[in-house]
């Protein structure tokens, strides 16, 4: 490095991106290259070769749990895509009261466990729940909501269909008036102008969050499991290393299958956005254009927003319910209301809590100071290979939980950590590391987005005036990105704290355990689901929680930015 | 005032060329600006004016050349150890910031004992006349205001050189006017060595003690606004400042003395200097350098006879292009109310004389 790059501050970002570099090296390249490495290594000789998966595909639970992965995916999709379309079309392009109360309601399922809100709906919707019970009692005919594949394709699709919402909302925000009136003006209307014009603009976000769906519900190992549906792929891999050991390669090969579906569905998504980031809202445009709806139309939108957001939001309330029942079996609701189920936890669990808010904390923090680097890195910075570290650190997304989870098991289980003792695999410090990894991308991109809208002359204004590069980014740039930061902290704090995937594999004993897992021991018993649903609503309140706290602390720092005013304000 | 700067200084530049990836952006640009002098670079966008004025204040690719400040040669330290103070077209002003904070940033950077940063931040925002608003946000000050906030933080540190980038071209017509006047005020009042990036010719011209014009990253002409304007070296030059009439052909010698023989048969009469005779030659003459009257009545100096194609009424001036021949002229004519005026398709004749053309070097 030369004197000139040193002082013109390319020192400091190197060695910064070389420590972000070697953890990603370390904790997500070396273990998913082992994975795919002994996917296609003789299980007996160490050769390389294509035997495994030759086993893999002549092997009929394989066969079938592979149509069935695909099958729930695409249906998940479609269901989600059922929901998502009514919420974000009529609160994006209508006056509709209450758009911002449904647009927060509507991403209220993301924040828990999918697994969690499974039990719930076994409960609601399942073959004995109320609804089926009560339908049973009044026309004598039940539906199998839950049964087989469909419950997983029902409770993944009310979990995740937030993403589709988010993204198709904000693709139908940025589009400009201005889009659709010159449209007009040329003589489009009607189907014709949502055709031509609206749609188009709003499918890249349409397909980048149905791609991220289907990616997420080919990934997910917690509902199918809790459901008691084996024959799909992600918990297929679950099960072979837990019930046959880590030797096993179907385990591995199964993984690289999970890896490939996922790459798949980001490159459709990567298709759809490329080249079309279309930021349609123009410099002194009108904003948005927003039709008045007719009283009848009006009641009709009310009806459907209202029937999904209570089927969205059913997980909630039957978890609540459950959480605070006796016994609830075969009956519309419980018998009886307690307290109980609380207390036991509380008492009982709550090293659960703790080292939920200790390992989400922590990976939340190392996901933002990378987030902050790399995006600095990228952004500011023409040190050599700083792509390779965004492509490397959004490549964790690629990655499903479980795949990671293998990948530790492998690669870290010979490795002694010193003075503890204890092999880095089952040490709890790897699962705050395998939270750290899987959350980055959302921090990573919150933190690019942040210094994205940051003029680069608000730094330079500062280096002129003598502020150094590294002065600058405290100063300056910092606190100008805070609040990306701090929304980034919140994604990962809040899905690492529901995460399940890559934990259920790496906890090894049950005093490391965090809130997700814990939920999903006592859920496996009929006497822990409420004990089990307590703590669930317990996940939900720190998420929520913490939520609204990082909200408070940004506009606390707002207000404590101007020391001044708040002195003249009090004289 | 105390804060008048005893140190402004000269800059120079020397042999300065700058590339983006493969792109050049300036190609050889050698120029010296005297201490305490209001200079302009001046150019279309593109031109690398603003990639001069940066490259002075020590952004972006580092230059080959040399640029000097005072004796200090500066090409190669970071820009944060310049001391050459730079106020941003979108005046760059930290949104987290207050007034006040802003103003006191570069004295915290540079360590000035915090007892005497108060009083410097003070006498700096009176000075631009901001000191009551100095608790406010960026967000909550007019466009006027910021820029003035702007201004009061880049003198606050004492800089050795002021750099403005296209400083009046986020105000409206009014305000234009007024800040222009403020900051000449202000550049008087401090004897500070100032470098304006403007692109709007007219505003060079009030402001500027000396003007660089630069177009494609080629220093074109370096002189004080009229020089440029009475004596443009090229075409370039000629027509970015005003309007300009350009005729090609070549110098002959006549009878009595030298003539320009133009492509299009018309033959001028060169007054003054001696011109070389030979080789292609441009001759160039303002539009308000030529008379116009009816067809019939009589024009100093060489007549020619043509028609009015277009009519633009300018306010002072009546701006007509006469069609002679293949040839359109432009000749300016001023305005009085209740003066005639011609319209498109009369017949006119317009005289030129010779003192009123200069040649441009080959």
């Amino acid at each position: 490095m030369s004197l000139e790059a040193m002082a013109r501050g390319q020192w400091g970002p190197a060695a910064v991106g070389l420590i972000v570099g070697l953890f990603l090296l370390a904790f997500l390249v070396v273990p998913v290259v082992n994975v795919i490495y002994v996917a296609f290594q003789d299980p007996n000789t160490g050769a390389l070769t294509l035997i495994n998966f030759v086993d893999f595909f002549r092997n009929s639970l394989f066969q079938e749990s592979a149509i069935n992965s695909i099958y729930v995916a695409l249906m998940a999709v479609v269901l989600a895509s059922i929901f998502a379309l009514p919420l974000s079309y009529f609160t994006t392009r209508f006056h509709f009261g209450g758009a911002i109360l449904i647009q927060t309601l509507g991403v209220l399922p993301l924040i828990m466990p999918p697994f969690v809100g499974a039990v719930a709906m076994l409960l609601l919707l399942g073959e004995n729940g109320s609804v089926n019970l009560l339908l049973d009692e009044w026309f004598g005919f039940t539906i199998p909501f839950m049964e087989g594949l469909n419950g997983v394709i029902l409770v993944e699709s009310i979990h995740y269909f937030p993403f589709i919402l988010m993204n198709l909302s904000a693709s139908l925000n940025s589009i400009d008036r201005s889009m659709e009136e010159s449209a007009q003006n040329l003589g489009a209307s009607g189907v014709r102008l949502f055709r031509r014009i609206v749609f188009p603009l709003a499918m890249p976000g349409y397909v980048a969050g149905a791609s991220l769906v289907f990616l997420k519900v080919f990934d997910d190992i917690g509902t199918p499991l809790l459901l008691n549906i084996n024959n799909m792929l992600a918990p297929q891999a679950y099960l072979r290393i837990a019930s046959i050991g880590i030797s096993d390669p179907m385990g591995y090969v199964i993984s690289v299958i999970l890896v490939i579906f996922s790459l798949l569905a980001l490159w459709i998504s990567f298709l759809a956005l490329r080249g079309k980031d279309y930021a349609t809202v123009q410099k002194g445009g009108g904003g948005l254009m927003k039709r008045d709806l007719r009283p009848w139309e009006k009641a009709g939108c009310y009806g459907v927003v209202i029937f999904i957001l209570l089927l969205v939001l059913s997980p909630h309330f039957g978890l609540a319910i459950l959480s605070l029942g006796t016994v609830w079996s075969f009956s519309v609701l419980p018998d009886a209301y307690t307290f109980s189920h609380y207390m036991r936890v509380v008492s009982e669990s709550s090293e659960f809590i703790t080292n939920t808010l200790l390992y989400a904390g922590l990976a939340a923090g190392i996901d933002v100071l990378f987030g902050t680097a790399i995006a600095y890195i990228v952004l500011r910075t023409n040190l050599i290979g700083r792509k390779w570290l965004d492509y490397a650190a959004m490549g964790a997304v690629a990655i499903p939980g479980v795949v990671l989870g293998i990948g530790y098991l492998r690669t870290f289980y010979a490795f002694n950590v010193p003075i503890i003792d204890k092999p880095l695999a089952s040490w709890w410090v790897i699962i705050v590391v395998a939270l750290a990894i899987r959350r980055l991308p959302y921090a990573l991109r919150a933190c690019v987005a942040a210094l994205q809208q940051l003029s680069v002359m608000l730094e330079e204004a500062a280096e002129n005036l003598g502020a150094t590069k590294g002065r600058t980014i405290y100063r300056v740039v910092v606190p100008l990105m805070s609040g990306g930061i701090v929304a980034g902290f919140v994604t990962s704090f809040a899905t690492a704290a529901v995460e399940l995937s890559t934990t259920i594999m790496l906890v090894s004993q049950e005093s490391d355990a965090p809130l997700a897992f814990g939920i999903y021991e006592f859920m496996q018993s009929a006497a822990g689901r409420g004990p089990g649903a307590a703590l669930g609503i317990i996940a939900v309140l720190i998420v929520g929680i913490a939520t609204y706290v990082s909200h408070r602390i940004i506009q606390r720092k707002e207000t404590q930015q101007t020391p001044d005013m708040a002195i003249v304000a009090g004289v | 005032m105390s804060m008048a700067s005893q140190n402004a200084a000269s800059v120079v530049i020397e042999q300065l060329s700058l590339a983006y990836d493969t792109t050049d952006v300036l190609k050889d640009v050698n120029l010296r600006i005297e201490p305490g002098e209001l200079f302009t670079f001046l150019g279309p966008s593109g031109s690398g004016k603003s990639t001069l004025l940066r490259a002075v204040a020590g952004f972006g690719p580092t230059p080959r050349g040399r640029i000097l400040i005072g004796e200090d040669d500066v090409t190669r330290l970071p820009p944060w150890r310049r001391n050459v103070g730079m106020v941003f077209q979108s005046y760059a002003l930290w949104p987290h910031m207050t007034v006040r904070r802003n103003v006191a940033f570069g004295l915290e950077e540079r360590r000035t004992p915090s007892a005497e940063i108060p009083k410097r931040v003070d006498a700096a925002l009176d000075m631009v006349g901001l000191l009551e608003l100095s608790e406010r946000r960026p967000s909550q000050l007019s466009g006027g205001q910021q820029q003035r906030v702007a201004l009061a933080r880049t003198i606050v540190v004492e800089p050795r050189v002021l750099l403005l980038d296209e400083p009046l071209s986020n105000l409206d017509a009014n305000l234009r006017v007024q800040m222009r006047r403020e900051i000449l005020d202000l550049q008087r009042e401090l004897a500070l060595t100032t470098i304006f990036v403007i692109h709007d010719q007219e505003e060079a011209n009030t402001i500027s003690d000396r003007i660089a014009v630069l177009d494609e990253g080629v220093l074109q002409q370096v002189g004080m606004p009229m020089e440029l304007y009475d004596e443009p070296v090229n075409r370039f030059v000629a027509h970015f400042l005003g309007t300009a009439n350009l005729m090609e052909g070549r110098v002959e010698t006549g009878d009595d003395g030298a003539r320009f023989a133009a492509a299009n048969g018309i033959v001028l009469p060169l007054a003054g200097e001696s011109h070389p005779a030979g080789g292609e030659r441009t001759a160039v003459f303002r539009p308000q350098d030529v008379a116009i009257a009816a067809s019939g009545e009589t024009v100093p100096g060489i007549v020619l006879t043509g028609r009015v194609q277009h009519r633009e009424f300018l306010g002072n001036l009546l701006r007509y292009s006469v069609a002679i021949g293949e040839d359109i002229l432009l000749v300016d004519d001023t305005h009085h109310p209740g003066r005639r005026a011609f319209a498109v398709g009369d017949e006119v004749v317009v005289g030129l004389r010779g003192e009123q053309v200069r040649i441009l070097e080959p």
